[in-house]
This record gives structure tokens, sequence and C-alpha cells, in this order.
């Protein structure tokens, strides 16, 4: 065993302690018939050789493509500081902070983490971390139906599909969940059908406990969170922010239009893309939700010698003490992505944050102009910050032959929202501070070369085989 | 509210002065936000502390000081597994090709990492004697939630909704009962035998057409193995119900006991206590789910598939119609997986059982050199954890196990798991791992023992502790009666500063 410090007197010395010859005695308790086949699994490797092993696998993974994928994971620059503190030992080699004499970097990491959340949300109460942004949006609807005592949600179309999925498989069928459609025309299609949304919330048999919308939304398009806002108040309704926090730079944030809680993907705070994680779910809320907030929160508090110290508190809310009457089942979260982010934005700072969501800004504009040159024009026409949908016929077969020109062309739409016909030949593109101008012009040229051929082709074919 | 101790920090709000730091992100062109509609900008910028590099790292070092960690001392907390956490699988997860790969990135863009989380999954099935894997939770208490709830669509597709129960022993984890509630069901708690054992007569008087699941540790949370786990899970199924078998306590028993062989139908892995995961402070970990033949039907999306030219792929959404459906968003805490994959390939099958025996082992052993000084509840061999009292202690001296725990602090250990499980009085749950050597076992029982002697010779000593630790004892009353949950800048009276 690689990391086993007994040697065989050890182990020797241990058992004559005992009074057995063997190991196996204590597991003598182990009836016969229940004992275990033997271990099939392919026979231990030195580092050495594991390393080689790892770095085969890791480079089976195509790394050297101009990338335009968001859809909800960001790629940010995050100063090296950032995974050179992570990489202390006495960070991510502890345990969970319940002994909070031996606990206070955690513990007050946490807490910082918590007040630069809730800076930046304009939430009062921000919880110490979830698995993610769909794990914390699915709380987040919870939390209405606890509070409000009622059960149905709103979840407006446009916010993320894993995010809408993740809540229906939360919900389970005990608790509703209604979809809020998007409008399907004018110069706010994409966005929340807000006609639509007051009709849904009139239903008199089914109060709604919570309308979950996205800022912004999951085509990257701004949404009026201020009148989705009225209105899920007007109905007596608690209101969910899902949010992207480089975005909160620049946009308003939650709490200044009102919401009640806010979730999101704290992965694009310096969080690498890691295929899907470890990532930092967010969740934050009024001061009137407190008790109903999951997850652990940390306090600033005294010792007995008057010294400021930090601790766990509010924790009646939890699994280990309240049990099946806790707030959540949540346990371990994700709190050294908390710790993460936290060095992330005290690294880069107030100014430094606002030049990333600016640049994303800036980079995709010149994107959108880069492929509406070639052809593919903005599929939408209400504002957007760095990502956005362009229209391309036969986005699919596109996408697929980009990637052989060594260009990851975003994600096409209809992968992930087969039920939006309106999506179907539409791919979702986004831009950030690391995307170079060198990159756009690739893109284009590919795109627009690819578009040339798709045009001839059709060309080819007489007009009545190429309808539908 | 206090002063700032002498090892203590400022907050990082404090350290920030106007104009420092910068030079990270060159400024975009002005101009670059114009296109935001005036109605959706934020108006006030976030005031968010302003620091130069080395401020940041003297803070975050000198933070990190003021934690215990394993990486500076024996942790012996029960139910953790708090083992060695190795440098080689953090490399591993920073590798360009592991760490930069999107969640969306095409399937054919992505198959070094499909093929390590479709090897783990094999992997984890074998461990489990289970049929298959799902690696999408994101931590043990998801995994339960994933397990009740595949158990749940199990019975419905079989029009057997009548099943309101979900049936776990006094001794069990927090988060098995607060999982039944979250999906739904009613929790019957079920008293254990006084060996500590499950008492299966109990259970056969709860069990009956109403239930739906019964959720059992094993080895328990007292560190004992289910002697008669088969009878019971015979009778769980004769009453219909499925068996969920919580594997925090798998160190104990790779390679010696596989749960599915055995009976059960659905078992989470805790791959940030047996597979060597770190715990960060208190994540991220990461809980796959394994499952019997009867509920692979039932497993999240979306599954790691391997295609019959040797590729792999994602599984599609929808494309599994029985599914349960996701519990997050894309495939997993990967970057998580990608460590537990290396850990597992670096013991092979024969380092995976020699894992076991020695955490057993040392348990036996701290134990034996324990019992002189604290009562054994429970006088059977241990798995890898085992719980002691101080009851006798705490009568003759009022000591608690509370105030044992936080004098272990002034002798250089992090302290056990204390109270838990709830039955057993004054009790505390040690798990020494298989990774902490034999000098540090004895140097961990003499300092419990020397504490026995404190308590005798001098209680306040030891009620008053810790005495070393950057902070003593905490004001926690205060601190929920009056919760004060974030930095806030000086302003009167209303909103002191914490200084």
């Amino acid at each position: 065993m690689p990391y086993g410090p007994h040697t065989a007197e050890d182990r020797t010395r241990m058992l004559q302690a005992l009074g057995i010859d063997s190991v196996d005695r204590l597991f003598d308790d182990i009836p016969e018939e229940l004992r275990a086949s033997e271990l099939r699994l392919p026979p231990p490797e030195s580092e050495l050789e594991l390393s080689a092993r790892l770095a085969a696998l890791a480079g089976r993974n195509r790394t050297d493509l101009a990338t335009f994928l968001g859809a909800g994971v960001f790629r940010h620059w995050s100063p090296p500081v950032v995974d050179q503190i992570l990489l202390r030992g006495e960070w991510y080699t502890a345990y969970t902070p319940y002994q909070p004499e031996i606990s206070q970097g955690t513990l007050q990491s946490v807490y910082e983490y918590q007040s630069l959340l809730a800076e930046l949300t304009a939430l009062p109460v921000v919880s110490a971390s979830h698995y993610d942004g769909a794990a914390a949006t699915a709380e987040a609807a919870l939390m209405t139906c606890r509070q409000t005592r009622r059960a149905r949600v709103l979840v407006s179309a446009a916010v993320h599909p894993h995010y809408r999925a993740t809540l229906r498989t939360y919900f389970g069928g005990r608790l509703e969940v209604d979809e809020l459609p998007m409008l399907a025309d004018g110069d706010e299609t994409g966005t929340v059908d807000l006609t639509a949304l007051e009709r849904l919330l009139a239903d008199p048999d089914r109060p709604v406990a919570g309308v979950v919308a996205a800022q912004p939304n999951f085509l990257g398009l701004i949404e009026p969170m201020q009148r989705i806002g009225d209105l899920t108040h007007a109905a007596g309704a608690l209101f969910v922010a899902v949010v992207e926090p480089v975005s909160l730079a620049v946009l308003a944030p939650p709490g200044a239009y009102g919401a009640d809680i806010a979730a999101g993907e704290g992965q694009p705070l310096g969080i690498p893309a890691q295929y899907g994680g470890p990532y930092l779910g967010i969740l934050a809320s009024t001061d009137a939700l407190v008790r109903q907030i999951p997850g652990r929160l940390v306090g600033l508090t005294t010792d007995l010698e008057g010294r400021r110290a930090y601790v766990m508190t509010l924790r009646a809310r939890e699994q280990d003490i309240r049990r099946d009457r806790a707030a959540s089942n949540i346990c371990t979260n994700q709190a050294l992505l908390a710790l993460a982010a936290s060095v992330w934005l005290a690294a880069i700072g107030p100014h430094g944050l606002r030049d990333v969501a600016a640049w994303g800004a800036q980079r995709a504009g010149e994107l959108e102009a880069a492929l509406a040159a070639v052809g593919a024009p903005r599929l939408h026409r209400a504002p957007y910050l760095n990502e956005f949908a362009v229209r391309v016929p036969d986005a699919r077969a596109v996408h697929r032959r980009l990637l052989e020109r060594g260009v990851l062309a975003g994600l096409p739409l209809a992968d992930v929202l087969p039920d939006q016909p309106s999506l179907a030949e539409a791919l979702l593109v986004c831009a950030t501070e690391l995307t170079t101008a060198d990159e756009i012009a690739r893109f284009a040229a590919a795109l627009g070369a690819e578009l040339a051929a798709v045009d001839q082709a059709d060309e080819r074919v007489p007009v009545s085989a190429s309808a539908g | 509210m206090g002063v700032v101790g002498e090892r203590l920090q400022p907050s990082l709000f404090e350290r920030s002065r106007p104009g420092r730091g910068g030079g990270k992100i060159p400024h975009p062109p002005a101009g670059a936000l114009d296109r935001l509609p005036a109605g959706a900008r934020r108006e006030q910028p976030p005031a968010l502390p302003e620091l130069n590099e080395p401020e940041v790292v003297r803070h975050y070092v000198n933070l990190s000081q003021l934690n215990y960690a394993v990486d500076t001392g024996f942790y012996p907390l029960g139910s953790c597994t708090m083992k060695f956490n190795p440098k080689l699988n953090e490399w591993a997860a920073r590798l360009p090709g592991f760490a930069t790969l999107h969640p969306l990135a095409p399937d054919e863009v992505a198959q070094g990492t499909l093929e390590l989380l479709w090897e783990l999954e094999g992997a984890l099935a074998e461990i489990g004697g289970m049929r298959a894997v799902s690696l999408q939770p994101a931590a043990g208490a998801q995994g339960e939630l994933t397990g009740i709830l595949m158990i749940r669509a199990y019975h419905r597709d079989r029009g057997d909704t009548d099943r309101t129960d979900v049936l776990v022993p006094d001794s069990s984890h927090g988060t098995n009962p607060a999982t039944a509630t979250m999906a739904g069901f009613r929790t019957v708690t079920v008293p254990s035998a006084r060996d500590g054992g499950v008492d299966v007569d109990a259970f056969r008087a709860a069990l009956g057409p109403r239930t739906a699941a019964v959720m059992i540790t094993n080895p328990s949370t007292l560190g004992l193995f289910e002697k008669r786990i088969g009878e019971l899970l015979e009778a769980v199924h004769e009453a219909g119900a499925l068996a969920y078998m919580d594997g925090a306590n798998l160190n104990a028993i790779l390679g010696r006991f596989k749960p599915g062989e055995a009976g059960f139908d659905v078992m989470h892995f805790n791959v940030h206590k047996t597979f060597s995961t770190p715990h960060g402070g208190g994540g991220p970990g990461a809980g796959p789910v394994g499952v019997g033949e009867r509920l692979v039907p039932y497993l999240p999306e979306p599954r790691v598939l391997r295609e019959p030219d040797g590729s792999f792929r994602l599984e599609r959404a929808g494309e599994r119609a029985t599914s349960i459906g996701r519990l997050r968003s894309y495939a997993g805490n990967t970057g998580v997986l990608v460590r537990a994959y290396a850990y597992i390939r670096a013991h092979g099958a024969s380092g995976l059982r020699e894992v076991s025996d020695d955490a057993v082992l040392a348990a036996n052993y701290l134990k034996h050199r324990l019992r002189d000084t604290y009562e054994m509840p429970y006088d059977r061999p241990c798995k890898h954890e085992f719980v002691a009292s101080a009851a006798t202690i705490k009568r003759r001296t009022g000591v608690r196990t509370l105030d044992i725990a936080k004098r272990l602090i002034d002798h250089g250990f992090h302290p056990p798991t204390i109270y838990f499980p709830l039955i057993v009085e004054e009790g505390m749950l040690i798990e020494p791992t298989e990774t902490e050597s034999l000098e540090t076992l004895d140097a961990f029982a003499e300092a419990l023992i020397e504490i026995a002697a404190e308590a005798e010779r001098d209680p306040a000593l030891v009620r008053e502790a810790p005495h070393a630790a950057p902070v003593r004892r905490l004001d926690e009353a205060t601190a929920a009666r009056q919760p004060n949950l974030r930095w806030r800048p000086m302003a009167g009276d209303t909103m002191p500063c914490p200084d």
C-alpha cells in the first residue's frame, strides 16, 4: 500500500497487543456466507507508472481548440496566486470546522466569502456553499415552498436546462413545477413572457410559492428582473434570481430589484471548468429567510477572553441536529471552492472584476459583428452581456465540422433545448477576457467557409427536396 | 465587540485600501458596456476589498495557519475517515487536459476524461458488488437522495404507491432521515439492540406494506459489523422494500464485504472518505451511487457509455425515459473523481484490502490501549472505528467528553467525533485510519490517558481547555441569538464594527 506507514514489525506489535495471530481474526464477525468474492481490479501501480497513465488520459482530451463555449461555465483568468493558496495543506486537508478553536482559518474565510457574496448580490444572508448552480437553484425553489407553505413553483424556460431538470428531480412530483414560457416574437423574443407570468400567477386554486428567472438568461439575454419580481410579489410569491456572479459587477444585483433569493453558479469566480465540477453553488437570501436557508452559516462572535472569533451558527437548521426536520440533507458542501472564489475576488479586486465583465461584453460585441459579417446573425434582439445565440443553418453539422477546423463553436442549442423549435438552427456562443481577436477571426473565417460550402450544396439540390 | 487576538487576522475588508491592487487584467476599451440598457445596470459598484497581491498572500497564509489539517496532524474523527490525501492526485487533477475541459465539450473532445470516468464506474461497481454506478452525486448526502429517489421510482413503476416510510436505526447519520424527508418520505426510527447492532426483531415489527426502504450503515456508526445483516436484508425484501447502504464506513471492509453481493440494492460511496480525496474544510466531495439490477433503469442521467467502437460518450438528455433525471448540472464533481481514480489505481485490489486491514488493526489497537481508562460500551472487535465513553469520568470529576475533546487540542490532536452516535452517553467516536504510524497512535493513546489523569488531578484545567489554541471556547449562544453573518462597514450604533 503506497501511503501506509506500518512495517511488518509494527503490525506484529499491534497483533501481539491484541493477542491474535492474524488480522483476519478481526473480520471473523462477517458471516461466512456474506464474505466478499475476490476483488478484481487492475494491479497496483507505482507513482511513476500511474503519473504516466494519468498524463496520457489527460492528453486524450483536446486542449488545442479556440473555444466559444459557455452555457453556464465560463473560462476566466485565474491569477496563479489563487491556486498556490489553495494548494496549502492547511486549507485543502482540513475538515469541516466543527472545532472552532482550531479552525479559525476556515471559519474566517467562510465568513469573508459570505460577506463578499453579500456585496455582490446585495442580499445579506449567504449560505457557505452548495454543490453547484443547479442544486442551489433547486434548494432556493424549495425554500420558497417552505416559507409560503405553497406547493407550486414557476420556472422560466430560459433558465439553464440542467438547473430546471435538477429542480424537477428535487421536487420529485411532490411539489409542482410549471414552466414559464419565453416570448416567441417581437423585440424581447427569448426573454420571460410577462403576460404568461401574470396568467400563471392568477390561478386561485394553485397558488405560486416562487418564481425562478435567470439574469442573464441561458440564451445570454437580459431579463426585465424588476418587472418579474414586482408581478411575483403582487401574487404573494417569492422571487428567485439565478445569477452569474461576474456579471454582478455591472448588472443590477438581485437585492436591488427585490429578489428574495439569489442562486447561481460560482464557477466563473476563478474555478476551472474540469468537466463539471467541483463548482460552487451560490445561495443568498433576505434576512427574513435566514431560518429557511439550507447549508452552513458562519457567524462572528467572541471567545471566553473577548477575542473576536468565528463559529458555525444557526445550526438547528442542519441535518446532524434536526435530522428529519432539517432544512436540507446537505452536509459536505463545496467549502474549498468558496475559498477559491474569495481568493480570486481578493486578488482581482473590484476594478478587476468590472474589467473582466466589461471585456466579456467587448469581445462578445466583436464576435457578434464578425459572425454576422460571414452570414451568422444574432437570433434575438434583446440586449446581452457576453453570450448570445447566432442563426446557423444545420447548426449541429456545422458545429461538428468547425471542430475539425480547431474551433469549438459554442453549443448547438438543439442539443439542450430540443423542445424549442425556434432554436433548432442556432449556436450559443460566448466570449470572455480570455477570448482573443485572433480567435474571433479564426472562428469567423472557419464559419464563413462552412456556410459558403452549405450554400453551394443547397444550390445543387432541387428546391422541393430542400424544403423542411 | 472584542479585539483581534494575537494570532488572528483582520478581515479582508479591514485590510482594504482604496487604490491598492490592480495589474491583473488590462482595462477594456471605454464604452464596452454601452449596449446594456440603463435599467439593467448596477448603480453602486460592489464594495469589494482592494488589496495588492502580497497582502492577499499574507492574509490567506496566516489564516491557513490557524487551521488544523491532515497535513499538520492526526485527525481521529470517527465516521469521517480523515486519511492522508496523496499529492500525486492533486497534481493529476490539475493537468490542463483534465482541468480546462468544458463540461459541455463534445464527446470526441473529452475522450480521456470519459474513459477515466467509465473505468472508475467499473472499479466502484466491483468494490461495492453492484451492477452499475452513477458518478453524478456531488456528495454523500446527494448520493443518499439519489438512492432514495430511485427506490421511490422503482415502487411507483410497479404501481406500489402506498409505501411512505423509510426505516433508519437510531444510530444513523443525520443525513439519512433528512434525505428521507427531502424525498417525500416519513422517517421511522428503530432502536438499536443492546449489543449496538440492528435489532432485527424491532425492524421486523416496523417493516410492512408501507415500508419503501431501509437505510443501514454497515459497519454501523458504532464501528461494528452488523452480524445479522443477512437476516435483516431478507426481511426487508420479504416486505417488498429495498435496502440502502450508507457507504460512509466502507474503509473498514474493502475486499472483505461487498454490499451488493450481500443483498443491498443501492449504496453510496464517499470518495472523500474511502478514496482519499481531500475534505477541503467542508467539501468538495463526491458521492457516487452503486445499484443492483433492479435499480439500473432509474440511475440519474447522464451515464457514461462505451460505444461498440471503443469510444466513450455521455448519455443524452431524455435518452433513458426511466431515469430519475438530474441531481445537478453536467457530469459530476469530475475533478474529485480524477483523484479517486488515481487512488484506486495506485492501490489495486491487494492495496485496497490492505487499507482496510490496517485501518481495522489500528482501530482495535487504539481501543485496546484505551480500554483501561475509558469505557468501551461494545466489547467486541471493532472495524475501522470504535466508541469510547467518558461517562464514569464525568460522574467522578464533572469533566465531560466535550472537555476531554477540547483538552486534546492542547495535546496537539484534533478531537474525535463526540456525542455521536446519539445512543452512547458521553461518547467519542475514534477512527485512526490506515495512514497513521504506530508512534502517532501511541502518542494519541497516551494523551487521552493523561487527560483522564488530569481530570482527576485538576478538573478545571480540562474543563477550561483549550488553552493553547488561537482562541478559547466561543460564545456560541450570542452567535445564534444575534447572528452576524457578513462584514458591515461602521455605520453608527446600529451596525457596530466588529472591532
